[in-house]
């Protein structure tokens, strides 16, 4: 006998392990606990238009890369008879289409959907950007200095004096200096220019509102600015500080947005709609690239995974079993043989299983009364009675074609011998004890299956056990808990309550 | 309806968990088992440590014997036929006596030669050992039960079970065959279980399926009266069989012959807990009180001794010893 103390340290090891791992895998893949759950994904399309000159065109378009609060699930692009290729450079995505020749107005696509993820957020940058150089013509110079020194008295840090100056700016009836800048700037370059001036790295960002059913949307230009190592965006119009929850930071510094090289007019568009999208299928796609592939069953070739998805349902049908036989107390023929009976039924569907079941036993035994007294060898008949299960099956699956059931065919899904077994020890045990104690073990042995059945046909519990197999380490420490169980059996209750009523 | 667990606990009634787990999981090695699950393997070392059991008259181990053997035991005018792996007293044909070339049953029943040779073959094949493994039929004197015995038991021999704790026999019964138990000595097939006094031998209480019946439903004979003959020689041979099996936990069936006195009949390494129910008391507290030893008792003699002083309740009340 093991060490009580250590045989508890392993039973805890598997709990905890078991639901941690489950725990990981459920917040690093997104693996939903239950089935059928489903996330929203935006899909966006953005769509390049301009007309080409007869030449080789390039269009480059700036691809968002890990905008903060979301998370790129697939993207692809399509434009016919053109080349294209995402070309990664210093961490900047730009989606190049490319074609050797074209005339006339062009459309390109390229729709990527994205998950919302409010956790996701700007990695910190490695070293601090350099604040842009600005000039100013005469007399917006003067105009400048004089809205920043006007801003910074009243501020004391880099987002202060952009809250400030962006007052200045939003003001209804503008001072004069901002008057005269906004007269050639839009407001985020204005704030943009005003804060690089102020020693402040900033930039403009493009942003795309996500609404649902949205076509022909445009991006609203925003201001990020650099302070305790982080981009800032503040919305240069309403003058707020932060992301707003639906805002998509498409382009975000570097290069131009669009570059057409080989056609004029172009512009960039986009579209939006809301998709749901099942949890797991995002899960798994996601299993691809995650470092906990090695462990997916998703690996596993299609037809292995439908094998598998029967196989860990096993171990739940087995810990039925046990609760039913260690702790009720049900009398069953055979220990696992219920657990059998139950994976036939999963084949067959509830109903149809029991009746097939119990008529070809029934059937089994009538004949098997008449080969009792054929004075046969155990072994000899036993193959006989396997024939004539298959006999039994075979007509029964007749009859029900003709009456229009096509549940006939699904019984051949019990495992044979099993039941010629059943049959045969069915059989003794009336010989030998009697139909009382056959009608206790059978009905046992088909409550548990059923029961196990139930169980294992649950939607929750084989999605459970398919995407979450390490629960199985729980199911396993249970069942060895119980292994230790020392109480009475529920049947006990019953069965020694006559000794304790006398008292 | 139900009894709650807290009123079978102070009962100090053994459940079948707590038997496999604490019991027999912990006293009894597996390895020993196949001393105890094989009768053929049990008579074998009974004879070598001189424990009584029925002569054995011979056994078939292959197919092909199974003629020549029935030739040695015709001569005989009756006899057992049982499966050596055989558990729950299954497959066990007792023949009684001849009618012609015909064979009587111990039920009354007639059988003929060829059902015999079905019966041997079918324990060849395994019906009826557990997990359906080859067998062997063995083949044994039939025991002619003590006159004492008389009424208490239809068709079937009434036999013993004694229960072997670490060497000291902890609790005894008389199963009585009934109509209703088909002959046989099975409790949950209707069988009479008798519980007896460790001390004296004595009836202490009788039930059937349960319920605390006084009289034998077929003969109509007092239960009360029962008193075991031999009662010491029998507690001894069965205490033996712990040095001989090194079972901590076993159930010992014995039958008492006319001529003989007590014989072993077989072994069980995992004997029921219908026992507490004939005699109306758990076997916890006589369990917890061996455990509790400071010093076994080497001897047989001893260790009957010794529980006859403790576990006996002719006077009626529980020993000081078992009151905790």
């Amino acid at each position: 006998m093991i060490n009580r103390a250590s045989f508890y340290v392993i039973v805890l090891l598997l709990i905890v392990g078991g639901l941690s791992l489950a725990w990981l895998r459920h917040s690093q893949m997104e693996l939903p606990f239950t089935p059928g759950e489903e996330r929203p994904v935006w899909l966006v399309e953005a769509r390049v238009d301009f007309n080409a000159r007869d030449r080789a065109v390039l269009a480059s378009l700036d691809l968002p890369d890990n905008p903060p609060g979301f998370r790129l699930f697939t993207e692809q692009a399509a434009s016919p008879g053109y080349g294209f290729s995402v070309i990664e450079h210093d961490g900047n995505r730009r989606g190049e289409w490319s074609i050797r020749r074209a005339l006339g107005p062009q459309t390109l696509y390229y729709k990527a959907q994205f998950i919302a993820d409010p956790d996701i957020e700007d990695a910190p940058e490695a070293e601090a950007p350099e604040p842009a150089l600005v000039d100013w013509d005469e007399p917006q110079a003067t105009a400048a200095a004089q809205l920043l020194s006007q801003a910074s008295t009243r501020s004391s840090s880099p987002q202060s004096l952009a809250r400030e100056l962006m007052k200045l700016i939003n003001q209804p009836e503008p001072g004069q200096n901002a008057a005269l800048l906004l007269a050639n700037h839009s407001p985020a370059e204005l704030l943009n220019k005003l804060v690089n001036q102020a020693g402040i790295p900033a930039r403009v960002s493009l942003g795309l509102y996500l609404e649902d059913a949205r076509r022909r949307q445009s991006l609203t230009p925003m201001v990020e600015i650099y302070a305790d190592q982080r981009w800032l965006v503040f919305d240069p119009k309403s003058g707020q500080q932060g992301l707003p929850e639906n805002l998509l930071l498409w382009h975000r510094g570097g290069e131009s947005l669009l570059d057409v090289t080989g056609g004029s007019g172009s512009s960039v568009s986009f579209a939006i709609i809301k998709q749901t999208v099942p949890a797991l299928q995002l899960a798994r796609a996601q299993a691809e690239e995650s470092g906990f592939s090695p462990f997916s069953l998703y690996r596993l070739p299609i037809e292995e995974q439908s094998m598998f998805k029967m196989l860990l349902l096993l171990p739940l049908g087995a810990f039925v079993v046990v609760l039913m036989r260690i702790v009720v107390g049900i009398k069953t023929s055979g220990t696992f043989m219920p657990v059998l009976i139950a994976v036939a039924f999963l084949q067959t569907s509830l109903v149809p299983g029991m009746v097939s079941f119990i008529a070809v036993v029934a059937f089994g035994l009538l004949l098997r009364g008449y080969l009792s007294r054929l004075n046969l060898l155990l072994v000899a008949r036993i193959a006989t009675l396997v024939i004539l299960v298959v006999f039994i099956i075979a007509i029964m699956s007749l009859v029900g074609y003709q009456l229009g059931f096509n549940t006939g065919m699904t019984i051949t899904f019990f495992p044979m011998i099993i039941m010629a077994w059943t049959i045969e020890r069915m059989s003794i045990l009336w010989e030998e004890d009697g139909p009382r104690e056959v009608l206790i073990q059978g009905s046992g042995s088909l409550l548990v299956a059923v029961l196990a059945y139930l169980a294992m046909q649950s939607k929750l519990m084989s999605h459970l056990t398919f995407n979450f197999p390490e629960l199985h380490l729980v199911l396993l420490a249970f069942i060895l808990l119980i292994g230790q169980y020392t109480g009475y059996k529920l049947s006990e209750l019953k069965r020694f309550r006559a000794m304790v009523e006398n008292d | 309806m139900w009894a709650s667990p807290f009123s079978l606990s102070r009962a100090g009634i053994l459940g079948m968990n707590r038997r496999n787990v604490a019991y027999i999981g912990r006293y009894n090695d597996r390895s020993l088992y196949p001393l105890v699950d094989n009768k053929l393997r049990t008579k074998l070392i009974c004879q070598k440590y001189q424990l009584t059991v029925p002569k054995l008259l011979g056994m078939v181990q292959q197919q092909h014997e199974i003629e020549h053997v029935l030739d040695l035991v015709q001569s005989f005018h009756g006899f057992a036929i049982k499966p050596a792996k055989g558990s729950g007293g299954k497959g066990i044909l007792v023949i009684t006596g001849r009618s012609g070339d015909d064979f009587i049953k111990a039920s009354g029943d007639v059988i003929t030669l060829e059902d015999i040779k079905r019966h041997l073959s079918n324990i060849l094949a395994g019906l009826y050992s557990l997990g359906g493994k080859p067998d062997v039929a063995i083949m044994e004197e039939l025991i002619e039960f003590d006159d004492r015995f008389e009424g208490y038991s239809h068709q079937g021999v009434p036999d013993i079970r004694i229960i072997i704790f670490q060497g000291y026999p902890v609790m005894a019964m008389l199963r009585c065959a009934t109509h209703e138990s088909d002959g046989k000595a099975n409790l949950h097939q209707g069988a009479v279980g008798v519980g007896l006094d460790i001390a004296t031998g004595r009836c202490l209480n009788a039930v059937q399926f349960s319920t605390p019946i006084s009289h034998h439903p077929d003969t109509g004979k007092q239960l009360k009266d029962i008193e075991i003959p031999h009662w010491q020689e029998m507690l001894v041979l069965a205490s033996r069989c712990f040095e001989m099996t090194g079972l901590g936990y076993i159930g010992t069936d014995l039958v008492l012959d006319k001529q003989k006195g007590p014989l072993l009949l077989e072994l069980n390494a995992r004997p029921g807990l219908s026992i507490q129910v004939a005699n109306g008391c758990g076997l916890l507290p006589r369990l917890r009180h061996i455990e509790k030893l400071k010093k076994r008792h080497d001897s047989a003699e001893e260790r009957v001794s010794h529980a006859m002083d403790v576990f006996g309740m002719a006077a009626g009340t529980e020993p000081e010893s078992l009151a905790g």
